[in-house]
């Protein structure tokens, strides 16, 4: 099977010198959904943002077999969807239908054309109901919805969404465990809630310091680097007040 | 707050809302052109106007009393001007100013709370508004909301830390620029956000071209018949 | 600062009207020559910043709080075109949403603060760009940020004044030195608001803020030039002769005969008639004349030196 992401080696630097990403290397593999773990500050974003060019660092990345180069952008773009923490900068059109279309009229499609994408993408997130709504209007679970929809209507191979579980009450987290279940592209997830993590997720991958030190199972990832909401022990004191929150 | 309760008129369902915007907007500006060469004295062709706009708030469906109201904002500026000048004998432009102004207001009112903002721009645009004006107006219209909800929730932090003993003018003159620097950096980085996920969908340097309107043959005729109505109205 | 609907004269709304189409359009086009609509996110967002600052309680002293315009604190950040175009579209939502100034109006509107305030603004913004680096890290004096913020917000209201004037609106004396004294206190608090907005704005991070780009155009500094010197123009004559603006505005039939003496008028005339008053408020203005044609020539001379 030809890996959806490979990634060799990527390094970043910022302009000031901080070493945000250290020779990170992945696979991912179609049908797979991988969640993406770590402390805060640890290169989970920066390395996501990698996969669809937006930051450019030094190694090599294909996405579908093909290596990502400045000329290749736009088809990696269309391969790879990304859904971004703050949903509000995502939905920046003035209406639902809009917004979701602005993704494949960007692709060279017709006007009717993009506007029955968005219609499909909308009913596959179960927001045909908000066609002419303005974000401003929905709540963070239904935005949350609206964005992935406009993703989708790209048609892509990858999903990558990063903590989509934020401003989510159980229920919307739930309705979003159960879309994400019935999707078929190949998922990664950036989150901080083990619970999802357990539920949606197949495998995990653990960032530290800009590094990628581990890669299994998740409930054993977890495990390993006590990234439970187990009791803390009093020798486990200091070591958490060393933590950064 | 108002925008909020206009754009809430807005997305309502009457035969006014369904008209083509470009349609309201000519007809809107032939209204204040007509109001603005209308004498000062001449009670009936004003009268008609005013019914007019009445008959417009009651089938578009908006709670007259309120919009009738909100109106009011520009009746402090006008009632001022409209004193001073009565009292320097311009008693004739005095009651000009006040009635017409008002009368404006509540037209452009009507207006926009019958059609929604991103629907009033996509008229504009069609009847020549640069494109890149129509752009920004729409996403400022688009962000306005949840910038203003920041700042209101920044003031009620700061109303809300007021007691602190010394915090005299010049300490909270400097607490404000700051809350206002704040805002500015998240409306920045809120930008670069904007723009990420932009480019993270395909976009290459130009905006997708807005659904075209489509004039529909009630429009023409709405048309008009109200620019033929409002200039027989002023040509009395 | 925003004229209403029905305030100006036919001929004043329309030319002032036909004037902004071509104004405006070449903002439009100096805005989106570099970035095509790139940049579309940051001025809409950046336009809706302003719209909430605006809201923001400023205390100046009597129980009173000031708030800020804006156009200066745009002009800095964004770039005088940018700044224009966003300020556009700021009055005309409030114009449209908020009927905080009229729609016949509006081109008097964005002439008055859009166009002719936001350049006034750059004048003192552009002699920093020469000056070198180690006389202030930040990049820009305070007192060029307070002088920007003062001329935008006075050369808006002196010319919605003057407008107005020629409109044949009656201002008797009183009227007219309270107005004309209000727009000054503004000018002051705009200045000092947007002083210190920039300034914590600047410490968030210097990159923030623009140095007004000196290679940009001569055409850019002799246009804001033309508005400093047509703003102070207007409170200058505004403040030593509306009656024969009045005049003359009938003359030119700007405006239609009605009368113009009034029991308050005469009043007014004989009590208020203040000569030291009108020749402080003149020779304040010609003060500021003098500011922005040294800040011109001083930007020329730099040029000139560095070229």
């Amino acid at each position: 099977m030809t890996p959806l992401i490979e990634v060799r080696d990527l390094s970043f630097q910022y302009e000031d010198g901080t070493r945000a990403l250290d020779g990170v290397s992945f696979t991912l593999l179609p049908g797979e959904t991988v969640a993406v773990l770590g402390p805060n500050g640890s290169g989970k974003t920066t390395f996501v943002l990698h996969l669809n060019g937006t930051l450019r660092g030094v190694g090599s990345i294909q996405i579908c077999g093909t290596p990502l180069t400045k000329e290749s952008l736009p088809l990696v773009r269309s391969k790879i969807g990304m859904v971004f923490q703050d949903s509000d900068e995502q939905l920046f059109m003035p209406t639902v239908l809009e917004d979701v279309a602005f993704g494949p009229l960007n692709m060279g499609l017709t006007q009717e054309e993009a506007i029955l994408k968005a219609k499909s993408a909308l009913e596959k997130a179960g927001m045909s109901h908000a066609l002419d709504k303005a974000p401003y209007h929905l709540s963070a679970g239904e935005k949350r919805r609206v964005a992935l929809a406009g993703v989708l209507a790209m048609d892509p191979e990858i999903l990558v969404l990063d903590e989509p579980n934020t401003f989510l009450d159980p229920p919307g987290l739930r309705n979003l465990l159960h879309l994400l279940k019935e999707l078929p592209q190949a998922k990664l997830i950036i989150t901080h809630n083990t619970h999802f993590a357990l539920a949606v997720a197949t495998r995990a991958v653990f960032f530290e310091k800009g590094k990628l030190v581990a890669d299994g199972g998740v409930a054993e990832i977890m495990e390993r680097f006590d990234w439970t909401y187990a009791p803390l022990r009093a020798d486990d004191l200091r070591y958490s007040a060393q933590r950064r929150f | 707050m108002h925008h909020v309760l206009v754009d809430r008129w807005s997305r309502g369902a009457s035969p006014l809302h369904a008209l083509d915007p470009r349609v309201k907007i000519l007809s809107l500006l032939v209204f204040l052109i007509v109001l603005a060469t209308t004498a000062a004295n001449a009670a009936v062709p004003l009268t008609i106007d005013a019914a007019l706009l009445v008959a417009g708030i009651l089938i578009a469906g908006l709670p007259p009393g309120t919009l009738l109201f909100r109106a009011m904002a520009v009746l402090p500026f006008s009632l001022t001007f409209g004193l001073i000048s009565w009292l320097a004998g311009d008693s004739l432009r005095a009651v000009g100013l006040i009635e017409k102004s008002y009368l404006s207001s509540v037209a452009v009112l009507l207006v926009v709370s019958t059609t929604s903002l991103p629907r009033l721009l996509s008229g504009l645009e069609s009847l020549g508004t640069p494109r890149l004006l129509v752009l920004v107006a729409q996403f400022l219209y688009r962000y306005l909301f949840v910038i203003s909800e920041q700042a209101q929730h920044m003031r009620l932090a700061a109303a809300s830390r007021q007691g602190i003993p010394g915090a005299h003018r010049r300490s909270r003159f400097r607490a404000a620029a700051g809350a206002l620097a704040v805002l500015f950096a998240h409306s920045y980085y809120r930008a670069e956000g904007i723009n990420r996920a932009m480019l993270a969908r395909g976009f290459s340097g130009k905006f997708p071209l807005l659904k075209p309107l489509r004039l529909r043959t009630a429009d023409g005729l709405f048309l008009l018949a109200t620019v033929a109505f409002l200039v027989l109205v002023r040509v009395q | 600062m925003h004229i209403p609907d029905n305030f100006l004269s036919t001929p004043v709304w329309v030319a002032l009207d036909a004037i902004c189409i071509p104004a405006v359009g070449i903002m439009v086009r100096r805005a989106g020559r570099e970035m095509e609509d790139t940049r579309v996110p940051l001025m809409g967002v950046m336009g809706a910043f302003v719209f909430a600052a605006q809201m923001i309680n400023f205390p100046v002293g009597l129980g009173t709080s000031g708030h800020l315009v804006g156009g200066a604190l745009l002009a800095c950040t964004l770039g005088v075109a940018p700044a224009a175009l966003v300020m556009t579209a700021i009055i005309a939502i409030q114009a449209f949403v908020f009927q905080d100034g009229g729609v016949l109006a509006l081109g008097a509107n964005v002439f008055n603060m859009a166009i002719a305030g936001v350049l006034a603004a750059y004048l003192p913004l552009v002699g920093q760009a020469s000056r070198p680096v180690q006389d202030r890290p930040g990049g820009l004096s305070h007192k060029a940020i307070f002088a920007a913020a003062f001329l935008s917000v006075l050369v808006s209201a002196s010319l919605a004044l003057s407008e107005l004037l020629i409109s044949g609106i009656a201002m008797p004396k009183p009227v007219l030195l309270l107005s004309m004294g209000l727009f000054v206190i503004s000018a002051l608090i705009e200045g000092a608001i947007t002083v210190s907005v920039v300034g914590a704005i600047e410490k968030l991070n210097p990159g923030f803020v623009q140095k007004a780009d000196a290679s940009n155009s001569r055409t850019l500094v002799i246009l804001s030039a033309a508005a400093v010197v047509l703003g102070v123009a207007g409170f200058v004559l505004a403040s030593s002769a509306p009656d024969g603006i009045q005049r003359l505005a009938l003359q030119l039939g700007l405006t239609t005969k009605s009368s113009f003496h009034g029991p308050f008028a005469d009043y007014a005339v004989g009590y208020f008639d203040s000569p030291w008053l009108r020749r402080a408020t003149a020779g304040l203005a010609g003060l500021l004349v003098i500011y922005g044609i040294c800040a011109a020539v001083s930007k020329l001379i730099a040029r000139q030196r560095s070229a």
